[in-house]
């Protein structure tokens, strides 16, 4: 869903280092400078909760119950006068550390089967290939949802949950990816050089590889967050610790009397995902060039 | 005999791969069953040891002394007799529960596709029509935007907005609290609750089929038989409408069914904001209530749903399609 795929400066990529043509093409894309910088005022406020947040997030009677915005409470306080700021910035470190861990597993283990099986080809191929389909057909949330239920509402195990039904969407890009470097002439010349299988694979096709891979990360970030908060409001959110998803989920029987309890996590993860979709969007304009449409998939 | 019938021979080879996948979500529901910490009996009909008789009886029923390929077969033999298990939550099979809630769900469903299909169609053929114009950019991105927000968070804000201070939409349930006359009365309440969720549900898949359709309506608008049509001196909207939005809108139709499993991971979040008795709401409960028999039950039913979704979607295409099913 790009609006426009940003032109590249193709001349400079002739003559000099592949970095100036990405360069260039940064220079030419707003949507990056912006979602990126946004993502980075994200991660810093998060990062730094513990100066920032005037009060403990678990402790009780930091403002009155279901109290409204005040000088002591700038975000109000919840149902048992807990300090909603605090809880945002404490809850936004962990819904986006769950983000990012979910998506590097992902993307971990989508590199490896994509790349074995892009490279290789042949009947590893087909083997892991109907192994990732199998994957695939499986509900995704639900079987997540089911994961968390039976197996205990850790952190952990939400990530792992969250990985282990992702991966098989990056297996298949890397592997398409593979496929189709595989076959063009510089690794061709790798070949007849006597090259090393796993410099080829490390050194000529990875890193050509590596803008959807990136790209796709992004997105897969921004899945992750929402996946979490999706568990959390449904009240399987790990019990010992703040999320946006799990404050949403004390907010619900309390809409009536206090919209501030609702308003702000949503508008956390609203926020922190749109940037995540805006960034995957913009990079895939600049790193991919030709391919007008990306990977999404939805919860 | 081999060419005569390609769809009747695409459709039995569909029905024939859908056939493992169910098999597939059974296993992986015995296996969590097994794998998960505690005793199997707590999963299969929410029964411990602290009621020493109903747990030796179960044992027996699910044959849980014995090894583990009988424990599948007995487990396989009262899925194939629709026995999906006893809520003990419920206090009734578990099959039966959920059909009850099955027509809630279905009406929610049917009304939020007919909302975004139409209005998803509607903005994604006016932007392809304005394509790289402001409205355009302003539609895509309140797409993206419409991508990137949680679902139940939306539903909490319609209802922070509409239900609780202006007051004009109740907030919870399908009927209200205090009795109503039957017939039309009803109806008009029903419809009152109805709106938010099926607006809450229904903006998920606008966006979904908004892009889709602008992608495809510019990919057609693009193509040699648009030019002819508009050499012909066809008036725009005839080329727009009869011309292009037909070729465009097979992928649309389909989109639904291919996405069917995020239609159903929908309709948990927006029946649970809104309290809507369906199906959605009743895995909350189940969760709540610690209700494994029918988070099970539940899991099983909703994939065949999926599986059977695509299934028909897979074969529409063909019939409308014929291309797909000679390949």
């Amino acid at each position: 869903m790009t609006t426009s795929a940003e032109p590249v400066d193709h001349q400079s990529s002739n003559r000099g280092p592949q970095w100036r043509a990405i360069w260039g093409a940064f220079s030419q894309n707003r949507a990056v400078p912006i979602a990126g910088s946004l993502l980075l005022v994200l991660i810093l406020l998060v990062l730094f909760a513990p100066l920032l947040a005037p009060y403990d997030p678990y402790a009780l009677g930091s403002g009155s119950r279901l109290g409204g915005h005040s000088f002591r409470n700038i975000m109000g306080a919840d149902n048992l006068g807990r300090d909603v700021f605090s809880r945002l910035l404490w809850g936004g470190r962990v819904s986006i550390f769950v983000g990012f861990s979910a998506a590097f597993a992902t993307t971990v283990l989508g590199l490896l089967v994509g790349t074995i099986s892009g490279y290789l080809g042949g009947w590893v191929d087909d083997i892991l290939m109907r192994f990732t389909e199998t994957f695939m057909v499986i509900p995704r949330f639900f079987l997540a949802l089911i994961i968390v239920a039976f197996f205990g509402a850790s952190i952990w195990n939400i990530i792992f949950a969250i990985s282990i039904l992702t991966w098989p969407v990056t297996a298949r890009i890397v592997r398409s990816e593979f496929l189709t470097l595989r076959t063009r002439q510089f690794v061709d010349a790798a070949h007849v050089i006597g090259t090393k299988r796993s410099t080829i694979i490390f050194r000529e096709i990875l890193p050509n590889a590596i803008g959807v891979v990136v790209v796709n990360a992004s997105l897969l970030t921004a899945q992750a967050m929402l996946l979490e908060a999706g568990l959390s409001y449904l009240g399987l959110g790990d019990p010992s610790l703040v999320t946006w998803g799990r404050m949403l989920y004390e907010a619900q029987p309390f809409l009536r009397q206090a919209w501030w309890m609702a308003v702000y996590p949503g508008l956390g993860i609203f926020l922190s995902v749109l940037t995540l979709n805006l960034l995957g969007d913009g990079l895939n304009d600049v790193l991919n060039p030709r391919s007008s449409e990306i990977h999404r998939t939805g919860l | 005999m081999a060419g005569d019938y390609p769809l009747l021979r695409y459709s039995v080879r569909r029905i024939l791969q859908a056939v493992p996948l169910i098999f597939w979500v059974v296993i992986i529901n015995f296996t969590i069953i097994h794998l998960a910490p505690g005793d199997p009996a707590i999963y299969l009909a929410s029964v411990t040891e602290a009621t020493p008789e109903a747990y030796a009886e179960l044992r027996k029923e699910f044959g849980l002394d014995k090894p583990l390929y009988v424990q599948m077969g007995i487990y396989l033999w009262k899925l194939l007799h629709l026995d999906l298990g006893y809520s003990t939550w419920h206090n009734s099979p578990v099959l039966g529960v959920i059909l009850d809630r099955l027509p809630a769900t279905m009406l929610l469903m049917a009304t939020a596709f007919s909302i975004a299909s139409l209005m998803g169609v509607v903005l994604g053929v006016i932007a392809s029509r304005y394509s790289y114009s402001v409205g355009d950019h302003l539609a895509t991105l309140a797409s993206l935007a419409g991508y990137s927000m949680p679902i139940f968070w939306l539903g909490q804000l319609l209802i922070l907005f509409f239900a609780l201070y202006l007051d004009w939409l109740p907030s919870q349930g399908m009927y209200s609290m205090r009795g109503v006359e039957p017939g039309w009365p009803a109806v008009l309440d029903v419809l009152k609750h109805l709106l938010l969720p099926a607006i809450t549900y229904a903006t998920y898949h606008m966006t979904l089929v908004f892009r889709i359709t602008r992608g495809k309506m510019q990919e057609t608008l693009a193509q040699d038989f648009i030019l002819t049509a508009k050499s012909k001196g066809l008036n725009e909207r005839r080329v727009l409408y009869r011309h292009a939005l037909r070729n465009a809108l097979l992928p649309v139709v389909t989109v639904i069914g291919i996405n069917f499993a995020y239609v159903m991971a929908g309709s948990v979040f927006t029946e649970t904001v809104f309290g809507w008795p369906g199906m959605g709401r009743l895995i909350f409960e189940s969760i709540t209530a610690r209700d494994y028999p029918m988070i099970l039950g539940i899991f099983l039913v909703v994939s065949m749903m999926i599986v059977l979704a695509n299934l028909i979607t897979d074969i529409l295409y063909a019939m409308i399609d014929p291309r797909v099913a000679y390949n």
